[in-house]
């Protein structure tokens, strides 16, 4: 079909095509770049014919990747022509060459506004599809309303409403507040009724982007979408040309499905019943077929429903038979399924209770990581990181490193990453963490970022039982002909720190540990030499009983460097020469790294941080999350070499007054370490906990030793190298102290405790507090008038957390009892305190948790509310309308009937006040009362005194002002009918201190059977007001 | 939501861009020189997934040309691939039987169709029918355009015989 009437630009476009290379092609093209452009220099002698062409020809020279740096204006012209075939050129061609931010479309917001009201449709479309497409703020701004209007409006045709409802989730993108949250709450509810698919279906886009950023104000649509779900996927209500391969609109069931995502929870029964239904049947009904087209448009049902599905939490059984799905994806050979099984996988993998069923499918997972299609193995290496626990992390880790040998560039270093944090998060046992990364060194060296060495120098040099073992690994490795440079490096630190401890096995006298180290010495780059110089040092220092051809040989090395062209090595060679000639006091400033203080893994940080795939990042998400989540690693059994260093921490502990012995031998942090290292104190940094900078993470302790560093630590260490050579060494001691006990109070917790607890109250599990060394979750089951909570302390730290106590104080109304809880918890562990808890009568007091660890020097104590309130007592109770009346009537007037009009309530709408009851245990019950503004709600009190007590509960709002409301409660209890209602205010009434209190109006019980006599609550309310 | 939509063909030659995320200039020819890199070398029995710069492409190949839209990473993959489908359906409808050699010559076609389909980067219309139907609308506009102008120029010429 050549291009009716516009020959020339078909001529243009077959030249362009016979070009026999590249070369050619720009010469023709600048040929008519040249002549396009002396045309558009005198454009009155142009025809609308001529303009369009040239304007087209523009484009397809921009399309095939050359400059097009004028005629911009021409093709913004061409949009206020009168005639549409000019106007539709101008409109497309415009929205191909420029963005949003061109100066250009400026000039074009008047044209665009007046096609867009005015009368001719056509012209409508255009420039709707146009701002849709590459509107930007300014359009936002002047177009809104108008587009808006035709959205809504009951005379514009589908055709022109389908695209003001993309082009407005267009405008709201770029600028949110187009859309006033409050008139669009009722108008999004309306627009959900819409017939139209082809309109539904903009919509339902629309609506996913303003719920996705404001859920509270649209859950009177939540109802809506199921509905919408259950006519395509359950009734097939729709018209044949919108089933798509016999599967009626898959586009608008899975944009139907993304929204419903976005709502917490589902609370109404019916709506949630109605919307497992359709779920289940799209679970169970998604077969694999033959045509492909079909196949994926099912799957992309299937998948969204699983989404969701794992969304809502389901029942237990639900969950079992997704992964159940997932694990017969994973092992298909269409790789698209495949792909998305372990995609969504590691989605579940947040969901809890299901991991132990993924961890079935854990063989084929890893055969995935073999699979030709890396976009698959990317998935499966991050389904196995978020996978690994301390279960598998011995099998995953080593799956990973054998990957590593095979593993294109392109995921190498992801991979390292990723092998090198599991072995630090799960290691079973603490050498075993020493292999892996010494192997991961071995084995792609270029890859290994220095946070991973760095990192297991850390653990080293905390873990006592582990240096001679690390300096045994290390020296096997020295052994070896050819080493990755990152390899000498982190051998040789370790042998100059740690390798005294091996002396007395063979080969590993001072000398002979020299002389494998000093074979590297010309091979390796200025950072590393630096390093291998301290060894010597160190070496030198531990040279007892004195060898002095030892002594000499290290010194001519040492006199070498004196004059070599790195400046930081040649201060090394002066100073370390110098110093070993003061003899005794080489030992102190050489003396063994202290411990570093503990702190977030540099790695976990750097993972989060980068710039990673998103493949990685939703990972590491995943995985961060699980951490600052209630799933803290569980261990159960205490690492290997359970020896934990309490010991040495207890040092540390120790009040400052004892702190002068202890320095001597285990100076306690990086400050301490520099005075010691180099006999004095010229600075004295304050440290911080867990420092934010990444860098600092290890740099800062490692500067004498490790490479040159920019910034802050070179300087501060360059000066106190050059005084160390006056200073004596004994001005450390008194001085370090200071320190150490400086920083009593500096532990916050990271989460908002009274938020958590209010949080808390509502549901059952979650996280009770948190600080930077533990974590407290709670996790509670509710029987009648009995509690069990179980408390999980999880400690986040690589040592232990010692002295820990938690006592409980109990109100007069709950008898509690809280299982013994361990003095001693152990790095990177989770132990769980059942807590029974028995109900004696209604009361609103609250259980208190004294808790409190140690850490360092620091003591923790915290109080923290236990959320076993009074709605954790109530059982919801359906009941019908006989059973209600004659319920409410009989209990009539105080003190068994209560009623109060509440002000500065929180504008919740009735669908959220239902929710809100419903995660009070309050079950509501629709169709008791005929006013659609009241909400009638029913449960059941369980104590040991009342045992099963009812309670009727009424609300009455005013849709015209939904700050206020009156409540009226009924039990057979006066105490209970006091305590429940004071109990729902406190959770209906916003707090701010601002807000007027609550004003109690007694007003007599009247019989509230009578519907007529609530036709108004808003005039009923205002009467009582 | 889908931020471009990319056509090219097997040498690497582009066949229609469309921008719903604002790229400049240079941007765009970097995206897509890196995609046909990626994308172009990948063997006919893998995924039609690709994960690029946090983003994933979802592609899918007819004949000679590569179909490629880019989403955010938690979109749902088979939804888009098959938005693909349903424009090349529309497009095989409209020229009936469409090969590469109607896209270069009525590149602008594609153009319109494609702006019928998505707008904003999400789907605007499912139906098949009614995309066909404004479609043949536009068109007649065109044309009615152009008799009206040419037999105006008959009056004209009429006039002035």
């Amino acid at each position: 079909m050549a291009l009716s009437g516009m020959r020339g630009l078909s001529v243009f476009i077959s030249d362009v095509r016979n070009c026999q290379n590249k070369e050619q092609e720009r010469l023709r093209v600048d040929k008519e770049l040249g002549n396009i452009r002396t045309r558009f220099k005198n454009e009155k002698g142009l025809s609308p014919y001529e303009k369009k062409k040239y304007v087209w020809k523009m484009l397809y020279i921009y399309m095939l990747g050359y400059d097009v740096d004028f005629g911009h204006t021409e093709a913004v012209s061409l949009i206020s022509a009168p005639k549409y075939p000019e106007k539709q050129v101008g409109y497309i061609v415009t929205s191909c060459l420029l963005n949003e931010n061109h100066d250009f479309l400026r000039m074009a917001i008047n044209t665009v506004r007046n096609d867009i009201i005015g009368r001719n449709e056509t012209f409508q479309c255009l420039a709707l599809t146009m701002v849709g497409n590459i509107g930007g703020k300014e359009f936002s701004e002047s177009l809104a309303p108008d587009v808006q209007k035709l959205l809504i409006s009951s005379s514009c045709r589908p055709l022109v409403r389908k695209k003001a409802a993309l082009c407005l989730l267009r405008l709201y993108r770029k600028n949110p507040d187009v859309v006033n949250v409050d008139g669009w709450s009722d108008r999004m509810s309306q627009l959900l009724d819409e017939r139209d698919l082809g309109v539904l279906t903009s919509v339902m886009s629309l609506f996913v982007a303003l719920v996705s950023n404001n859920i509270e104000a649209y859950w009177n649509c939540l109802p809506k979408c199921v509905k919408i779900l259950e006519r395509l996927a359950r009734n097939q209500d729709v018209p044949q040309e919108y089933t798509y391969y016999g599967i009626p609109s898959p586009w608008l069931q899975v944009k139907t499905m993304r929204a419903l995502q976005y709502f917490p929870t589902v609370e109404d029964p019916n709506t949630r019943r109605a919307l497992f239904e359709v779920l289940q049947r799209i679970l169970m009904g998604t077969d694999v077929v033959k045509n492909v087209n079909k196949n994926n448009a099912a799957h992309a049902v299937l998948f969204e429903a699983l989404a969701l599905v794992m969304h809502l939490d389901a029942e237990k059984e639900m969950m079992s038979q997704c992964v159940a799905l997932l694990g017969k994806f994973i092992a298909v050979r269409e790789p698209n399924i495949r792909y998305l099984g372990l995609e969504n996988m590691t989605r579940m993998l947040l969901v809890s209770d299901v991991q132990d069923i993924i961890k079935r499918h854990q063989a084929q997972i890893i055969t995935s990581l073999k699979d030709p299609d890396i976009s698959i193995r990317r998935r499966a290496l991050d389904l196995l990181y978020g996978m690994c626990d301390v279960t598998n992390a011995k099998d995953i880790v080593e799956e990973l490193l054998q990957y590593l040998n095979t593993a294109e560039f392109a995921m190498r270093e992801e991979l390292a990453l990723k092998a090198a944090i599991l072995a630090e998060k799960f290691a079973p046992d603490l050498s075993w963490y020493v292999d892996v990364i010494l192997q991961l060194i071995d084995k792609a060296g270029d890859f290994v970022s220095d946070d991973i060495w760095y990192r297991v120098v850390q653990f080293v040099t905390n873990n006592e039982d582990l240096q001679p073992y690390a300096a045994a690994k290390a020296r096997e490795y020295l052994e070896k002909p050819a080493l990755h440079e990152t390899m000498v490096k982190v051998s040789a630190y370790l042998i100059g720190e740690y390798s005294h401890l091996l002396a007395r096995r063979p080969g590993c006298s001072p000398k002979e540990i020299f002389t494998i180290i000093s074979e590297r010495l010309p091979t390796v780059t200025t950072s590393t030499v630096a390093i291998l110089l301290s060894t010597f040092a160190k070496i030198l220092m531990h040279n007892h009983p004195a060898d002095p051809e030892l002594q000499e040989q290290i010194w001519s090395i040492f006199r070498k460097y004196e004059s070599y062209i790195d400046v930081e090595i040649q201060q090394r060679a002066v100073e370390y020469f110098t110093m070993s000639k003061k003899g005794a006091a080489l030992v102190d400033v050489l003396a063994e790294m202290p411990k570093f203080p503990e702190r977030q893994s540099a790695l976990l940080k750097k993972a989060e941080d980068a710039e990673v795939d998103t493949a990685e990042q939703s990972a590491i998400r995943i995985r961060s999350q699980q951490q600052t989540s209630s799933a803290l690693v569980v261990t159960d059994q205490r690492p290997a070499n359970g020896s934990m260093p309490t010991g040495q921490l207890g040092l540390v502990r120790m009040p400052s007054q004892n702190m002068e012995a202890s320095v001597q031998d285990q100076p306690s942090s990086r400050d301490q370490e520099l005075s010691n290292e180099n006999g004095s104190i010229n600075k004295v940094v304050p440290q911080e906990v867990s420092s934010a900078d990444l860098l600092g993470d290890l740099l800062g302790p490692l500067a004498i030793e490790g490479p040159p560093v920019p910034a802050g630590p070179v300087e501060q260490k360059d000066q106190s190298l050059l005084s160390a050579l006056e200073a004596t060494p004994e001005a450390a001691g008194p001085l370090a102290l200071a320190i150490v006990d400086d920083q009593p109070n500096s532990i916050q917790p990271i989460v908002n405790i009274a938020e958590r607890f209010n949080a808390l109250c509502l549901k059952d599990s979650g996280i009770l507090y948190e600080d930077p060394h533990i974590q407290v979750g709670i996790k509670a089951e509710w029987r009648s008038h009995h509690g069990r909570l179980v408390l999980f302390l999880g400690n986040k730290n690589t040592s232990p957390l010692v002295s820990v106590r938690a006592l409980i104080l109990p109100p007069t109304h709950l008898k509690m009892e809280l299982s013994s809880v361990p003095e001693n918890i152990p790095p990177r562990a989770q132990v769980q305190c059942p807590l029974e808890v028995v109900n004696v009568r209604a009361s609103r007091d609250l259980a208190v948790l004294d808790f409190s660890y140690a850490f360092g020097t620091a003591m923790v104590n915290v109080k923290l509310r236990l959320p076993a309130v009074l709605n954790k007592f109530l059982q919801p109770i359906s009941i019908s309308a006989e059973e209600f009346f004659p319920q409410w009537k009989s209990l009539s007037g105080p003190p068994f009937k209560l009623q109060e009009v509440l002000r500065g309530v929180k504008p919740l709408s009735l669908a959220e006040m239902a929710n809100l009851f419903t995660s009070l245990h309050l079950a509501v019950i629709p169709g008791i009362d005929t006013n659609p503004n009241n909400l009638i709600a029913c449960t059941t009190f369980y104590s040991e005194s009342t045992r099963a007590m009812l309670c009727l509960i009424r609300v009455e709002t005013d849709p015209a002002d939904r700050t206020q409301l009156r409540i009226t409660i009924a039990s057979g209890d006066p105490t209970l009918t006091f305590e429940l209602k004071e109990c729902v205010k406190e959770h209906l009434v916003s707090i701010p201190m601002h807000a007027p209190p609550p004003v109690a109006v007694p007003v007599q019980p009247q019989s509230p059977v009578t519907p007529a006599a609530y036709n108004d609550p808003g005039a009923m309310l205002a009467g009582l007001l | 939501m889908i931020h471009f939509v990319l056509l090219i063909s097997r040498q690497g030659k582009v066949r229609l861009t469309k921008w719903y995320s604002p790229y400049a200039q240079k941007e765009r020819t970097k995206v897509i020189r890196e995609l046909s890199g990626l994308i172009l070398t990948r063997g006919p029995k893998l995924c039609n997934f690709v994960e690029w710069r946090g983003f994933k492409v979802v592609y899918r190949r007819y004949a000679s040309l590569y179909f490629c839209m880019c989403i955010d990473a938690a979109d749902n993959e088979l939804e888009v691939l098959e938005i693909i489908h349903h424009f090349v359906e529309i497009l095989d409808r409209y020229f009936g039987s469409v090969c590469e050699l109607d896209l270069i010559f009525n590149f602008h076609k594609a153009y319109y169709i494609l702006d019928e389909i998505l707008i904003a980067g999400e789907l605007q219309e499912s139906s098949k029918k009614i995309v066909a139907r404004l479609i043949a609308a536009q068109d007649s506009l065109v044309e009615a355009a152009k008799e009206e102008a040419s037999s105006i120029s008959n009056m004209i010429a009429q006039a002035t015989k």
